[in-house]
């Protein structure tokens, strides 16, 4: 995929940048095997796991333990750790199909997820050479199941925060750890965890603590709103000893290891997220096709076409987004010399470069697939509140993906945080470019705008990001340092940030699909992205107009608002039209279809 | 033991299947190993666990049976081979099949052919028996047990529910019978390990084999879907008026008394 006479992309650059297609990766470019590896995973899921489902939610963990054992053997718990510490070595992408298959399983997939994400990467990337030795080959296989212990009850989002403490023994060869980790995922039967402590009070520390360590003990099980099929309990530490062999990483650089790890979870979720989607929108479909109401299926009806049409719609923007990301690992470590792709620090480097597009994905998937579920619920009527209906399950389980892994509040905080920080460190000429733009505006004037396949929805492409720009430059320059404090300014920024990538990723996967294989084969990818764009374009127009009115007034906020407006200038096309367009092909497959 | 299984790849016939100008649209269709003939691939890779010796995997297609052949050496096929008729024939049918598997196994040596019992789309059944013709061994059709004492073989074959025990030897072709095993599921590294693994291509020109020499001897005519489901009808009452009325249906609406 990766064209080597060019440099790898830079995380955040496509904001004031213009991406050839031919550089990102979308879901047509999974090769043969990527393929097969998803297959195995989806029989395994569907032939394995969903028959379990009812047991799992009722929370016989023994059945978790055992398909995770069964799962190992099919080698679908090793793709991400390294082939000498007898893991498969896979690249991202194939990992990710995995995940996003196992998100049929519901609550299932985020034991599943905590055991190979957060709870085995830890190690994968930052533990020495021992602990890689002695900890993975039982990880990868499921022999040991690993978990993550950060939260506490009194340090949620602001995680540094943190009680718990290690104090070295008096011989010098143990930690002594005391505190109450929180809403630990796999807790009920995880062998290892990791754990922060904060050494002497002070210096923030990852550890490795084993369950059978003295001292180490689980509370009850949590009676949570969904994901029931998961345990989750409190993990207690009463003067644990752990060797001093366990610390992770460097004493003090916990954060290095805990925000590395948050990326990496931030872009899992959302690609779990997706198989999520796929499997709500396919319930859906089956039962408006065979629902009756009026003496005619409901699958006829326009509004229920509507309802269909956006979730679909939104998925594809969504699923361009996550793979578009997750192509850019891959692309990014590909750069890396061999020694270095085995240095587990320039891996997680190649994942924190795209930290901002790990947020944009969290976000963007969890929003996506609660707005999936809920119109779920709504095309079920009556009976998707019925807890036979597995898209009752499905509401209640999405649920918990805007909150875990930093709620998306935080996680909108920290994309115009980041972006600026580039600007700061001179990654990205942000504050050049907005400034250059803002002297353009004065004078500028819109262009035609041609009627060649997808040529509207690259100008709007282009004027979004020209406005993100403006938004983002005068924000800054009016507010300065206080900016921080004003956080409905900062999210607003980070949605349009979000349009943008949507938008830009829609419209690449499309355009490369029908360079591949042309237009007629990929109607429905044109027709999704033609709707989504306008669409959010919409969204990012309303957004524009709050934020400068709440950033300038007078004479200045005139001239911005009619740059504004004719930086927005479109013709709209028909979406109601194009939405029943979208639902025929989605109703007749009976799924969601690209 | 020289173990060989025939394979064919089949549009999966529990996904929506479209006709077009009097054929099935392949476009939208998804593609699968015939699922009979994982069961063969299966008790093939069992068979050689217990035995050892070597599985190779063979199907008569095209360029596009390559992705079947390659989740088969992903389940543990040690080496594959494509027969490539795309070019060479426009038509074949199960003489076809089984001529050109004859011409390339004739020589071989196998110690047991496994195929499936029939494949779910033409669902004929014919080409393993029409090969063992041809090969001049003996085959059991339907098996769901198969015990192997050096040359001696004990079958239990499925005949219609009932179960019928055969005795037979090696050399010997079988096909494979729903609940002969449970198939594996192609694990990642036996998929990572499938790259590497030998998968050779012939065409009719290797096997000497012309294009007359395999013209079909069948012709097909048309090709149409199943009439379309109707809503089942239950019928009430006292049971005495059930049966009339399920009578009076039978003649009257379903016309088959």
């Amino acid at each position: 995929m990766a064209n080597k006479t060019e440099a790898y992309i830079k995380g955040g650059s496509f904001i004031m940048e213009e991406i050839p297609f031919d550089r990102i990766f979308t879901p047509e470019d999974c090769t043969e095997e990527h393929k097969m590896i998803a297959k195995t995973a989806e029989d395994f899921v569907l032939n394995e796991v969903v028959p379990f489902i009812d047991r799992l939610e009722n929370h016989e963990f023994d059945i978790s333990v055992k398909l995770l054992k069964q799962a190992g053997e099919l080698g679908l718990l090793a793709a991400d750790i390294p082939e000498e510490y007898s893991g498969l070595g896979l690249d991202k992408v194939s990992s990710a199909l995995i995940a996003e298959q196992f998100s049929r399983a519901g609550g299932f997939s985020i034991t599943f997820g905590a055991h190979v994400g957060i709870g085995s990467l830890p190690i994968v990337l930052f533990g020495n050479e021992e602990q890689k030795k002695k900890y993975l080959p039982s990880l990868a296989v499921g022999e040991k199941i690993a978990a993550y212990a950060l939260t506490e009850p009194g340090s949620g989002s602001d995680a540094l925060g943190a009680k718990t403490t290690a104090k070295l023994n008096e011989a010098g060869t143990h930690y002594i750890l005391n505190g109450e980790k929180q809403w630990i995922t796999n807790s009920a039967f995880a062998d290892v965890f990791i754990v922060y402590a904060k050494v002497d009070g002070k210096h923030f520390t990852a550890f490795i603590v084993e369950r059978d360590f003295p001292g180490v003990s689980t509370g009850p099980e949590e009676k949570k709103m969904g994901i029931k099929s998961s345990s989750t309990r409190t993990l207690i530490l009463d003067n644990v000893l752990v060797p001093k062999e366990n610390v992770l990483g460097e004493i003090g650089k916990g954060h290095k290891i805990a925000f590395n790890i948050l990326n990496i979870g931030r872009y899992k979720l959302a690609v779990g997220a997706i198989g999520a989607c796929k499997r709500i929108i396919e319930l859906s479909v089956k039962y408006a096709v065979q629902r009756k109401q009026f003496g005619r299926p409901i699958a006829q009806f326009p509004l229920i076409q509507e309802k269909l049409a956006n979730m679909a719609l939104k998925l594809y923007a969504m699923e361009s987004s996550v793979y578009r990301t997750v192509g850019l690992f891959d692309d990014r470590m590909s750069y890396l010399t061999p020694e270095e792709q085995k240095d587990g620090n320039a891996v997680a480097q190649s994942i924190a470069e795209y930290a901002i597009e790990c947020s944009l994905n969290k976000v963007f998937g969890s929003e996506t697939l609660d707005y999936i579920a809920d119109e779920g619920v709504q095309i079920h009527g009556g009976y998707g509140y019925m807890a036979e209906y597995e898209v009752e399950r499905a509401y209640r389980d999405s649920r918990i993906n805007r909150i875990f892994e930093g709620t998306n509040e935080i996680n909108r905080l920290l994309v115009p945080g980041m972006f600026l920080k580039k600007a700061m460190k001179g990654e990205l000429p942000l504050l050049q470019k907005a400034q250059s733009l803002q002297k353009e505006l004065l004078t500028w004037m819109p262009e035609e705008i041609g009627d060649g396949v997808l040529e509207q929805e690259k100008y709007l492409l282009k004027q979004a990001k020209r406005v993100t720009l403006l938004l983002a430059g005068a924000a800054a320059q009016k507010f300065g340092q206080s900016l921080q404090q004003e956080q409905e300014i900062l999210a607003n920024i980070a949605d349009a940030v979000n349009n943008v990538y949507a938008m830009e990723s829609a419209i690449l996967r499309t355009e490369k699909a029908i360079v591949n294989s042309g237009e007629e084969k990929n109607k429905q990818k044109l027709l999704y992205t033609q709707v989504f764009v306008q669409e959010a374009f919409q969204e990012l127009e309303a957004n524009a107009k709050e934020t400068i009115v709440a950033i300038e007034e007078g004479d200045d906020l005139r001239i911005l608002l009619s740059a504004l407006k004719k930086l927005m200038r479109q013709i709209p096309v028909n979406v109601i039209k194009k939405k029943r367009q979208i639902a025929a092909r989605v109703i007749e497959e009976e799924k969601y279809i690209v | 033991m020289n173990i060989f299984v025939l394979m064919k790849r089949t549009f999966d016939t529990e996904e929506k299947i479209l006709i077009e100008n009097g054929s099935i649209s392949e476009d939208d269709a998804e593609f699968i190993i015939n699922p009979y003939d994982e069961y063969a691939i299966e008790e093939a890779l069992q068979l050689k666990e217990a035995h050892g010796g070597e599985v190779t995997v063979v199907t008569v297609g095209s360029e596009e049976s390559e992705k079947e052949l390659r989740t088969a050496l992903a389940m543990g096929c040690d080496k594959a081979v494509l027969i490539n008729i795309e070019e060479d024939l426009e038509d074949g049918d199960q003489f076809t099949t089984a001529k050109i598997l004859y011409e390339f196994l004739k020589d071989k040596e196998a110690d047991i052919i496994l195929a499936g019992n029939v494949a779910i789309d033409g669902g004929s059944g014919q080409v393993g028996p029409r090969l063992a013709e041809l090969l001049d061994i003996p085959y059991v059709t339907t098996i769901t047990n198969i015990e192997i004492d050096g040359k001696n073989v004990k079958i239990v074959r499925d005949v219609e529910g009932d179960s019928e025990i055969i005795e037979t030897t090696l050399p010997l072709l079988v096909t494979a019978q729903q609940g002969l095993n449970e198939p594996r599921y192609p694990s990642l590294p036996g998929i990572m390990k499938a790259k590497k693994k030998p998968l050779e291509e012939l065409e009719l020109d290797d096997l000497d084999l012309e294009e007359e020499d395999v013209m079909p001897k069948t012709k097909t005519l048309e090709i149409y879907l199943p009439p379309k489901k109707e809503a089942g009808k239950i019928l009430q009452g006292e049971l005495q008026d059930q049966v009339k009325e399920l009578v009076s249906l039978l003649r009257s609406e379903a016309k088959v008394i």
